[in-house]
């Protein structure tokens, strides 16, 4: 093959010593058509520049480290490959709407405190002993949740949402999908406790139904949809009488 | 709760296929017991097996009390697969994401519980031990740079396998071995550590693993004409025979001529397209979604190109039935530990059911010990964290003039263990590996480190790794130049027998400084099942 090359600007920023980000470009040999720019980025501190730092782990799209602006657009930079830039150069810049920790590298402990608030667990009146065995539940049943239990984390869906651009209080796409998750899943009962927090001024009703987090997220999981579903439930316990609202 | 990434990025997350429990009235005990022994090629403690066998079912139900989505039958119970070596269907599953769903079930869990803390992004670069006991860690903050002493009664390795020892991986970048290198640098022995596992099917260049439900469900192996040669190797359980021997019978077949070859090397074809697409999207999502995303392929229409890859360490710390290393106060579980489970070659779907089973076993053994323990002391703990962070500062962040780069070292020490001590050995090999990882280390001496920041350092990080998985390395490496016969995952050319006088015994590796580890040897536990020739 002949040496095609690909150029990489990576954001730089080590608040140590840099007043604001500044982008580095490095100039890189693009040596298999099976090359992505998570690829890029390891041959670059391997090879030009140990400085460099970013987060990645498994490289099959599913511990979700790895995501990052790729050109604009929040991808797992696993998973975009250099054939669909080239031979145009490619930016690589941390996750929009979070603070910057180093060069590419985001701070994602709002979503931690906001993973927590949802209450993700099992939450039941009464807890059955193990020696009873499973829960019934069907794979039918399972599919109303399936797809909202997806979620890798990677937080692609919080970087396209405008909404969260502007107010980081908005509970978001991710941490939604998840509740509902939870509440949609059969052996759950604990939807009346994460009301309070998804139900919230600050919960779904900031969401302005934009809809790109559905359309960045890798994994298919619809947060959107999460969002209006819950809007939805929300407003039904509100109208109808008590007596139908579990 | 100590973890050098956040807990939902931790390995595995990558685990596929499912999780052996006995689930159904027509299985038994004695099957997964006798299955998991005969798989390990006799080198499991089998009073470990019999225990272990009885309690995974429990913790699959705990897992689904906890809101694990395992796939379910059509009555509502849960559903079992398939899977190589084992007699019957007995692989609990969450479609093929097993490991993903299990593992965010269990950090979601966890959250609900306060008395839980967590240090995220902490890497712990040693054990606190005094006295052969365990006090905790010291931890290098790696958001801040800091150092700080983490102190225990009891401590936990659950740190996972060493992948990353090996170019061709299907583990991902954070495999690195640092629970087995801290416990070995700390005394602990390291058990069986010429064990390392082959998987059939990884995914040419990126190592992606392509799960072993594939076969579960109903996937063929061909060779590139088109034969499922597995017939001369497993006639018995064709695609379902265990990993070692399968990775072995790929090897031949590309040595013999009948391997396709591609721009990444040799490979096989994995065939699922007579399953249909219903049961591929019902069983195998995530398979065909990997081969959208990474190859461009839909499995359904075309078959998948696949070759024997690195996957898991049956080695690991030397610990006994409840976890407990030789150090008191300090436990390991899960691929970092050796508890005896599996032996010579482990069988899929054991490691998730062992995570479970072990990990639980761990937790309450440790939480034993901690109620009787004495608190540490804070004179002996400050001393060791401001020695231990003057180590490293020294040796890395105000390290001039070195020459070296992490990265060259790295992919050398990867490529060498790929070339010598891989699906098959040699004493040859081996020798000379030793030799190359004795020339890195003397390399690694003189790393250049370019990031002198203290924030986000993942430069130290990678140099930390580094260190560790040259010290694993040499464990591997010697401990298989030792075991002069072929058992499990390892085949020695010039040893090509099983020998059950000399080698029915654990490998249980020392640190010594500056020398080549110390190599004991201990009998395995025979309960139930004698040795018998292994074949399927």
């Amino acid at each position: 093959m002949p040496d095609k090359r690909i150029t990489i600007r990576a954001t730089r920023y080590d608040p140590d010593k840099d007043q604001a980000p500044r982008l580095q470009s490095y100039d890189i040999p693009f040596y298999d058509e099976s090359m992505v720019v998570l690829d890029a980025l390891n041959y670059i501190k391997s090879n030009l520049d140990g400085s460099l730092s970013y987060r990645w782990s498994c490289r099959m799209g599913i511990c979700g480290s790895c995501g990052m602006m790729v050109n604009g657009t929040p991808k797992l930079t696993c998973n975009a490959f250099l054939r669909d830039y080239w031979p145009r150069s490619i930016t690589v810049q941390p996750l929009n709407n979070f603070p910057v920790i180093r060069d590419l590298v985001i701070d994602i402990e709002d979503f931690m405190h906001k993973l927590k608030s949802v209450k993700p667990w099992i939450i039941r009146k009464q807890e059955i002993p193990l020696g009873a065995g499973e829960h019934y539940q069907t794979n039918e049943m399972i599919d109303d949740f399936r797809q909202f239990s997806e979620c890798i984390n990677c937080m692609l869906c919080y970087a396209a949402c405008p909404v969260y651009g502007l107010n980081n209080e908005f509970l978001g796409p991710a941490a939604t999908a998840l509740a509902r998750r939870y509440n949609l899943d059969s052996r759950d009962q604990g939807l009346k406790e994460r009301q309070p927090i998804v139900g919230d001024a600050e919960g779904i009703w900031e969401c302005s139904f934009v809809g790109e987090c559905s359309v960045v997220c890798p994994k298919g999981v619809d947060p959107a949809k999460a969002i209006q579903q819950t809007k939805l439930d929300t407003t039904m316990r509100f109208v109808l009488p008590y007596g139908n609202r579990d | 709760m100590v973890s050098k990434v956040y807990p939902m990025r931790s390995h595995t997350v990558s685990a596929e296929g499912g999780a052996a429990a006995v689930m159904r009235p027509e299985d038994s005990y004695q099957t997964h017991a006798f299955d998991t022994i005969k798989g390990s090629d006799y080198l499991a403690d089998q009073d470990v097996v019999e225990a272990f066998v009885r309690e995974a079912p429990v913790e699959i139900v705990q897992m689904e009390h906890w809101g694990c989505p395992w796939s379910r039958d059509p009555d509502g119970k849960i559903s079992v697969r398939p899977f190589g070596g084992m007699t019957t269907w007995r692989t609990v599953f969450a479609a093929d994401k097993s490991g993903f769903h299990m593992l965010h079930t269990v950090f979601q869990t966890s959250l609900k519980y306060p008395q839980i803390t967590r240090h995220d992004e902490a890497f712990v670069t040693k054990l606190l031990v005094e006295d052969s006991r365990c006090l905790g860690v010291v931890a290098l903050d790696i958001r801040t740079g800091r150092f700080d002493a983490i102190t225990a009664k009891s401590v936990i390795l659950a740190t996972g396998g060493l992948g990353r020892l090996y170019a061709f991986t299907t583990n991902g970048n954070i495999c690195t071995g640092d629970g087995m290198a801290l416990a070995y640098r700390a005394g602990a022995g390291l058990r069986d550590m010429e064990m390392v596992q082959f998987h059939p099917t990884g995914l040419p260049f990126t190592g992606i693993l392509i799960t072993e439900a594939v076969r579960g469900e109903g996937g063929y192996l061909l060779n590139n004409e088109g034969e499922r040669f597995l017939k001369r190797y497993v006639p018995n359980k064709m695609e379902l025979g265990p990993r070692d021997i399968i990775s072995r019978a790929m090897t031949t077949e590309f040595e013999e001529g009948r391997g396709f070859e591609g721009p990444h090397g040799k490979y096989m074809h994995l065939d699922v397209r007579h399953l249909g697409e219903k049961v591929i999207d019902r069983k195998l999502p995530f398979m065909r979604e990997l081969g959208r995303d990474y190859l461009g392929i839909d499995i359904v229409t075309d078959p998948i190109p696949v070759r024997p890859v690195q996957h898991y360490m049956m080695g690991g710390v030397d610990a006994d039935i409840s976890g407990a290393t030789e150090i008191a106060g300090l436990y390991a579980a899960g691929e970092c530990a050796n508890v005896g489970l599996n032996g010579g070659n482990r069988l899929g779907s054991n490691s998730l059911a062992e995570c479970l089973v072990f990990g639980a076993a761990a937790g309450r053994a440790a939480a034993e010990h901690a109620a009787a323990a004495r608190p540490a002391t804070a004179n002996p703990v400050d001393a060791m964290l401001w020695d231990e962070a003057r180590r490293v500062e020294g040796q890395y962040l105000e390290k001039k003039g070195g020459q070296e780069r992490i990265g060259a070292i790295r992919e050398e020490m990867q490529r060498d263990m790929d070339a010598g001590a891989g699906v098959f050995r040699t004493k040859e090999g081996l020798e000379k590996l030793v030799e190359q990882l004795g020339g890195l280390r003397e390399r690694f001496e003189r790393i250049k480190i370019e990031d002198t920041s203290r924030t986000f350092n993942t430069e130290i990080v990678a140099a930390l790794e580094l260190d560790f998985m040259l010290e694993v390395a040499q464990a591997v490496v010697v401990s298989a130049l030792a075991r002069e016969e072929s058992r499990g995952a390892h085949a020695r050319r010039d040893f090509p027998e099983r020998d059950d006088t000399k080698y029915l015994k654990h490998t249980v590796a020392y640190r010594r400084e500056g020398l080549r580890p110390q190599l004991e040897y201990r009998d395995v536990t025979i309960t139930n099942f004698q040795p018998q020739a292994r074949t399927y």
